[in-house]
């Protein structure tokens, strides 16, 4: 009863092509960006800013970005922290080279360099793929990590081997370094992930993106029936070398401000976390990115406030639980639900649809 | 003989040793590969476990300890003072074969039939929460592990090489490690008998079926299941192995588990499928990694290459041999 669509009538072909076809989604995702937009920059704090919000945002942008790679595309890449090192330090050289410039433009730029190198990395993909490839994409996250760790360009020749952002505004209102008020980055990130993830999700829909699918399904085949798998290959590698590097700026310049590539962009803090979020949220799915990364960021807080606050366990204790936690749910997902949780919200929208009659 | 080419056989000695060091990993992954067509991420993990399980045994470490302690203010910490280490180590054995069934029971039934790519992730799941029952199980603190290996600079070694320098020469000896010249014994008695027992054992020859067709040998009564606990065993025995050569090398601590990462160079360039190919890829590696360090590492300032040499090096590989140096060649039809 909630969900029909019956009575629902698409009389013409760009009706029938609309991102969100169904009243009940049109009314979802406007009441979300109502609320997104005109509620929580309002009452938006530091600590949901830093904790909560920020990172999701940002992780959903570099889940979509791997998404698109793994899910759509079918390349499974290990990388995606090398990449968003690309990103971040893309950011930090255009920065200091261009002062005057416009942080939006530094970030899309930094996107732009990031897909470049994603190009040259995603070269392998024509000979090898599967597991091989797998552990090719680890190649390009030990060797980017360690350029940027060791080449003393990148981080300007500083002591530390740090990079730290310096204050930008938009619209006069500073959006990075420390003084940025919360709704500002918080507002200046969600403008990104919202336009970002429109143009992902008419990529998808459009040839390029079906391309992908066909590569992804069986690419023998669809080479054969006329799908290049060069330039299908690498297009998937750019757009979601894209995408993180634009997470990966993000991350640097509005999340943490200062940062230390071989902790902050390591295997197991971003990597992996990132290939959680796509195989929980559900391979293949815009939805299930999001859902994915707002789960990965959550979690751990939810698991901290259950077992340090609530049953007084030690903070070591209760890392080591985490850690064990995220291992077991990666197999439940796998072996209960492997399309993740978009898959479990499909079902759900399929319940809501006859509810409360049983036909 | 001039101090260059003693320094570079040196080198080319010591980048063997450290291979076959590297060999030890890869080889557990070929097995489960072969036999089960899962890519074990987790093979580091069951090393770091492998050794922190000794560790425990030999001192007598209460399982848990800090989980109870915590959650009802009790104090243990230890059973009784020491172990003897054969006793250890057979209780080791012992842990990983039940793993081994719990894995199968749990994880691996239930994937059956499952793309390749999707049991390769769970096994990252089960890396994770392996390493996180481990930390929970046995502290996460750097342990010392002393099964009684000897380790150092071999002074036999030193003495007798000083005199093949050149007279008046500024040379010192070789140095090579006593503990890399004892893992590689023991790897080349664990690979003997490895093949041996696949060669001329019932189960070995169950085994290398299973390998070869898994439809086929089910449909000769081969148990697939029996044999999947039994190769997840081997391997963790081997993981064992490796672990007691790492940990006692640089100490059990989380970083053990990354040598898994340092394995798969070596497994692009020796194929998945081949256990020699994991031999000779992790020979090469060692010795490429060694060689890049000392003779291209001077033009970085910079060094530290070890990260990512291999890895560059087996993807140049691969670029002209897709399926690795011994890899079964990939034949793919629509």
């Amino acid at each position: 009863m909630i969900y029909k669509e019956t009575g629902q009538y698409k009389s013409s072909y760009k009706s029938d092509h609309a991102i969100f076809p169904l009243l009940q989604d049109k009314i979802a995702f406007s009441t979300l960006m109502f609320i997104a937009f005109l509620i929580i920059p309002f009452v938006i704090n530091s600590y949901w800013e830093k904790a909560i919000l920020v990172p999701f945002l940002i992780f959903s942008l570099a889940a979509i970005g791997l998404n698109i790679l793994t899910g759509y595309c079918g390349q499974v890449s290990l990388g995606t922290g090398g990449f968003m090192a690309v990103g971040a330090f893309s950011t930090y050289k255009i920065m200091t080279y261009f002062p005057d410039m416009n942080i939006m433009i530094i970030i899309l730029i930094s996107g732009l360099i990031t897909a470049a190198v994603g190009i040259i990395f995603g070269l392998p993909s024509l000979r090898i793929k599967g597991f091989y490839l797998a552990v090719a994409t680890l190649a390009s996250q030990f060797f980017l990590v360690w350029l940027f760790n060791k080449v003393p360009w990148f981080y300007n020749y500083s002591d530390t081997g740090q990079i730290t952002v310096s204050e930008r505004t938009m619209f006069g209102i500073p959006v990075t370094g420390a003084e940025a008020p919360s709704y500002a980055t918080y507002l200046f990130c969600l403008v990104l992930v919202v336009v970002l993830s429109f143009a992902a999700k008419n990529l998808i829909r459009s040839k390029m993106g079906r391309s992908w699918m066909a590569i992804r399904d069986m690419d023998i085949a669809a080479e054969i029936i006329g799908v290049p798998p060069l330039k299908t290959k690498l297009s998937a590698f750019a757009i979601s070398s894209f995408y993180i590097g634009v997470a990966g700026a993000l991350y640097f310049a509005v999340f943490l401000g200062a940062i230390e590539v071989t902790e902050s962009f390591d295997i197991m803090t971003i990597s992996f976390p990132v290939l959680f979020m796509i195989i929980i949220g559900g391979l293949g799915s815009m939805l299930g990115s999001f859902l994915g990364a707002a789960f990965v960021v959550t979690l751990p807080i939810g698991l901290k406030f259950l077992m340090v606050d609530m049953v007084g366990l030690s903070a070591v204790t209760a890392k080591h639980f985490e850690i064990t936690i995220w291992g077991l749910l990666m197999i439940v997902f796998l072996i209960v639900e492997p399309h993740g949780l978009a898959r479990l919200w499909s079902i759900a929208k399929e319940k809501l649809r006859r509810w409360p009659f049983p036909y | 003989m001039s101090v260059e080419l003693l320094n570079f056989i040196e080198t080319v000695l010591n980048g063997l040793m450290s291979g076959v060091m590297y060999s030890l990993v890869a080889l557990g992954f070929v097995l489960i590969f072969k036999a089960s067509g899962v890519f074990n991420f987790a093979q580091g993990v069951f090393a770091l476990f492998a050794a922190l399980t000794l560790v425990g045994y030999q001192t007598g470490q209460v399982p848990f300890a800090h989980l109870i302690n915590e959650l009802f203010g009790t104090n243990y910490h230890n059973w009784y003072a020491s172990m003897p280490n054969f006793l250890a180590i057979l209780l080791t054995m012992v842990t990983m074969i039940a793993l081994a069934w719990i894995i199968e029971r749990l994880v691996l039934k239930h994937l059956v039939n499952q793309d390749p790519i999707i049991l390769f992730m769970a096994t990252i799941g089960l890396a994770f929460a392996l390493e996180g029952v481990g930390d929970l199980m046995w502290g996460s603190d750097v342990k010392v592990l002393d099964v009684g290996i000897p380790s150092g600079g071999s002074i036999w070694l030193e003495e007798a090489t000083i005199g093949l320098a050149a007279e008046g020469s500024d040379y010192y000896g070789m140095y090579v490690d006593v503990l890399n010249i004892w893992a590689t014994v023991i790897a080349v008695i664990l690979v003997v008998t490895l093949a041996l027992f696949s060669q001329y054992t019932k189960t070995g020859r169950a085994l290398r079926a299973v390998a070869d067709d898994h439809q086929a040998a089910l449909s000769v009564g081969i148990s697939l299941r029996s044999i999947w606990i039994l190769v997840w065993a081997i391997s963790g025995f081997i993981a064992m192995v490796a672990g007691i050569m790492w940990g006692t090398e640089s100490g059990v601590q989380f970083s053990l588990s990354l040598i898994a990462l340092k394995a798969l160079p070596v497994l692009i360039l020796g194929g998945f499928t081949s256990i020699p190919g994991a031999i000779i890829g992790g020979l090469l590696i060692g010795v490429g990694e060694k060689l890049a360090e000392i003779y291209i590492g001077g033009y970085f300032e910079t060094g530290a290459l070890e990260n990512w040499f291999a890895y560059v090096m087996a993807l140049v590989f691969l670029l002209f041999r897709p399926q690795g140096l011994f890899g079964d060649k990939i034949i793919e039809r629509v």
